[in-house]
C-alpha cells in the first residue's frame, strides 16, 4: 500500500513536469475540449430561440447548462490511453512496464488523475465564463448536488476501465485509430454529446442506456440538471455500479488475453 | 503542366504503396460511413424541431455537409499530409534531400505525400453535395456553380496557405507536430454556417483560423447567399496569404541549418 502510495506521488511529479514541458499541446487540447460542446451549445440554442425559447422541455438557458456541465464532466472522465497504448505496443515499450512489480493500470490512473488536477480549474474558469456569457440556468436540488459527486466518480471510473480495456485491442490489431475513431463516433451521438439523449428518437435512448455511452458521460450531466427524479437517479447510480463490476472483470480477462499474445517486437 | 506531372507521380507511387494494405479501403469507407451517417442523423434530429437553422433550411445545411466532407477529403489528402511529413523532416534533417532536388521545395514539400483513401471522403462529399442540390432544384444555376467553384478554389488555397506558415514555424521550433492539429479540431466548426456562431468565434474561424472560407463561404455561393463582397474579399486573401507564406516559407527555408549533413 505505501509502495503504491509513492508510485503515484512520483507519478505526480512526472506528469507535471511533462505537462509544463508540452504547455503548448496542453492549449490546443484544451481548445477542442472546449469547442466541442460550445458548438452543439450554439446549434441548440439557435435551435431553441427559433422555436419559442424551448424545445422538448430544454429552455435556451437549460441547454447552456447541459452542455458546459457535459464539458466538464467530460473533461473529468476523459483519458487518452487508447491513443497511448498502441504507441506502447507498437515501440515495445510495455515490455518496461511488465517488468515492473506493479499492474501497468496504476501509472495511468496516476497519470490521468495527476493531469486532471491541474487542468480541471482552468477547465472550471472557463466554464463559469461560458455560464456568464451564454445565461446558463442551472439550480439543482441539494440531493440532485449530493449525488452528483458518487455519479461522476463512477462515470469517471466506468470510463477509465472500459477504455483501458478497448486500448488492449493493440495487442491483436494494428488498426487501433480506425477503432479508436468508430468508438469516438458512437460516443459523441450515444452519450449525449450531440445533444441531451431525450431529445433523440426512443429506440436510440433505449440503446443508449443499454450500451455503457450514457453512464459515462450523459447521466451525471442530466442529473446535476434536475432531469431525473430520485428514484431515476438512484437506479442510475445502480446501473453505473453494475458497469464498473462488468469493466473491471472484462478488463482482468483481456488483459490477461492479451499478455500472452503480447511479443514485444524490436525488444 | 510538369507540376502536375510531378504530382500524378507522388500519386501514384502513394496508390502503389496503399494498394498494399487494400484492407485500409473498408476500413476508412466504414468510418466515412459511419461518420456521414451519424452527422445526418443529427441533422435530421435537429431539423424535426426547427423548420430553419439561423436561416438555412434542411437541404441548404445538407449541402454544407457535403461541402465539409469534400474540402475535409481535400485537406487530408494532399494538404495535410504533406505539411505532416514537412515538420518531421526538418525534425530529423531529412529535409536537406528534398533541398537537393532541382524542383521548388515549397512545391515538392507540398505534394510529396498523398493520403489515397481520402479520396472516399471527396466522394461522399460530392455525393451529398450533388444530392442536396437536385433537392434545392432551380436555384442553382450556371452562375452559382461557377462561384462556387471559384470559392472551392479560393477556400482551399487559403489552408493549404494557413497549412504552410504554421509548418514553416517548425524552422524555428522544432516540436509543432501538435500545431496542425488545431485546425482539426476547429475544422469540427465548420459543419455549421459561422453565422450561427456570437461575434468572437465567427471573427476567430474567419480571420485567424480560416474555417469559414473552407466550408460557409462555398456553401453560400451554392445557395445564393454570397455578396459580391465576400467573393471579392475570398480572392484577395487567397491571393494575400499564398504570396505571405511563400515569402514567409522562404525566410524560414534560410533559417534551416540541416541537422546531419
Amino acid at each position: 500500500m505505501k509502495a503504491l502510495a509513492e508510485l503515484y506521488a512520483q507519478q505526480f511529479k512526472t506528469t507535471l513536469a511533462m505537462m509544463f514541458q508540452y504547455r503548448a499541446s496542453l492549449v490546443i487540447w484544451m481548445i477542442g475540449q472546449v469547442l466541442e460542446p460550445l458548438v452543439y451549445l450554439i446549434v441548440w440554442s439557435v435551435v431553441s430561440v427559433s422555436s419559442g425559447g424551448s424545445v422538448g422541455g430544454y429552455t435556451t438557458g437549460d441547454f447552456a447548462a447541459y452542455f458546459i456541465v457535459l464539458m466538464l464532466v467530460n473533461q473529468f472522465t476523459y483519458t487518452w490511453i487508447m491513443h497511448e497504448f498502441e504507441y506502447r505496443v507498437r515501440e515495445g515499450n510495455l515490455s518496461f512496464a511488465l517488468l515492473k512489480p506493479v499492474h501497468p493500470i496504476h501509472s495511468d490512473i496516476a497519470d490521468n488523475v495527476s493531469s486532471k488536477l491541474i487542468t480541471l480549474p482552468i477547465m472550471i474558469l472557463i466554464a463559469a465564463g461560458l455560464a456568464l456569457a451564454f445565461h446558463a440556468s442551472l439550480s439543482p436540488t441539494l440531493w440532485a448536488v449530493a449525488l452528483f459527486i458518487p455519479a461522476l466518480l463512477l462515470a469517471f471510473i466506468v470510463r477509465f476501465l472500459l477504455e483501458w480495456t478497448l486500448a488492449l485491442a493493440a495487442f491483436w490489431t494494428t488498426r487501433v485509430s480506425a477503432i479508436n475513431q468508430s468508438y469516438f463516433l458512437l460516443m459523441l451521438f450515444l452519450s449525449g454529446q450531440m445533444a441531451p439523449l431525450t431529445l433523440l428518437p426512443y429506440p436510440v435512448q433505449v440503446v443508449a442506456g443499454t450500451l455503457p455511452f450514457r453512464w459515462m458521460i450523459g447521466f451525471p450531466v442530466e442529473l446535476l440538471l434536475g432531469r431525473l427524479s430520485l428514484a431515476e437517479a438512484l437506479q442510475g447510480l445502480g446501473i453505473q455500479a453494475v458497469w464498473v463490476l462488468a469493466g473491471f472483470v472484462l478488463l482482468r480477462i483481456v488483459w490477461r488475453a492479451g499478455v500472452k499474445v503480447y511479443s514485444a517486437v524490436g525488444a | 503542366m510538369k507540376y502536375l506531372r510531378l504530382l500524378a507521380a507522388f500519386f501514384r507511387v502513394s496508390i502503389m504503396g496503399e494498394l498494399a494494405y487494400r484492407a485500409n479501403f473498408f476500413w476508412q469507407l466504414f468510418q466515412s460511413l459511419l461518420s456521414l451517417a451519424i452527422s445526418l442523423v443529427g441533422l435530421g434530429i435537429i431539423f424535426s424541431y426547427t423548420d430553419t437553422l439561423g436561416g438555412w433550411r434542411p437541404d441548404e445545411i445538407l449541402a454544407l455537409v457535403g461541402v465539409y466532407f469534400l474540402v475535409g477529403g481535400i485537406i487530408g489528402l494532399v494538404i495535410q499530409p504533406g505539411m505532416e511529413q514537412f515538420i518531421d523532416s526538418v525534425r530529423d534533417g531529412t529535409l536537406d534531400f528534398t533541398l537537393t532536388k532541382p524542383e521548388d521545395a515549397q512545391l515538392i514539400v507540398s505534394i510529396q505525400r498523398v493520403e489515397i483513401w481520402e479520396l472516399i471522403n471527396i466522394g461522399l462529399g460530392l455525393g451529398v453535395l450533388v444530392f442536396a442540390l437536385i433537392r434545392l432544384g432551380e436555384n442553382v444555376g450556371v452562375l452559382e456553380a461557377g462561384m462556387f467553384i471559384l470559392m472551392l478554389i479560393a477556400g482551399a488555397l487559403i489552408i493549404y496557405s494557413f497549412f504552410l506558415i504554421l509548418a514553416t514555424l517548425s524552422f524555428w521550433f522544432v516540436r509543432v507536430e501538435n500545431i496542425l492539429v488545431i485546425f482539426q479540431s476547429m475544422y469540427e466548426a465548420g459543419r455549421w454556417p459561422v453565422s450561427l456562431y456570437p461575434g468572437w468565434l465567427r471573427y476567430g474561424l474567419t480571420f485567424i483560423i480560416p474555417v469559414a472560407f473552407a466550408t460557409t463561404v462555398p456553401a453560400e455561393a451554392l445557395t445564393g447567399r454570397l455578396t459580391w463582397e465576400i467573393l471579392l474579399g475570398a480572392v484577395a486573401i487567397a491571393a494575400v496569404m499564398l504570396i505571405v507564406s511563400r515569402l514567409f516559407w522562404r525566410v524560414g527555408l534560410r533559417h534551416y541549418s540541416g541537422t546531419s549533413a
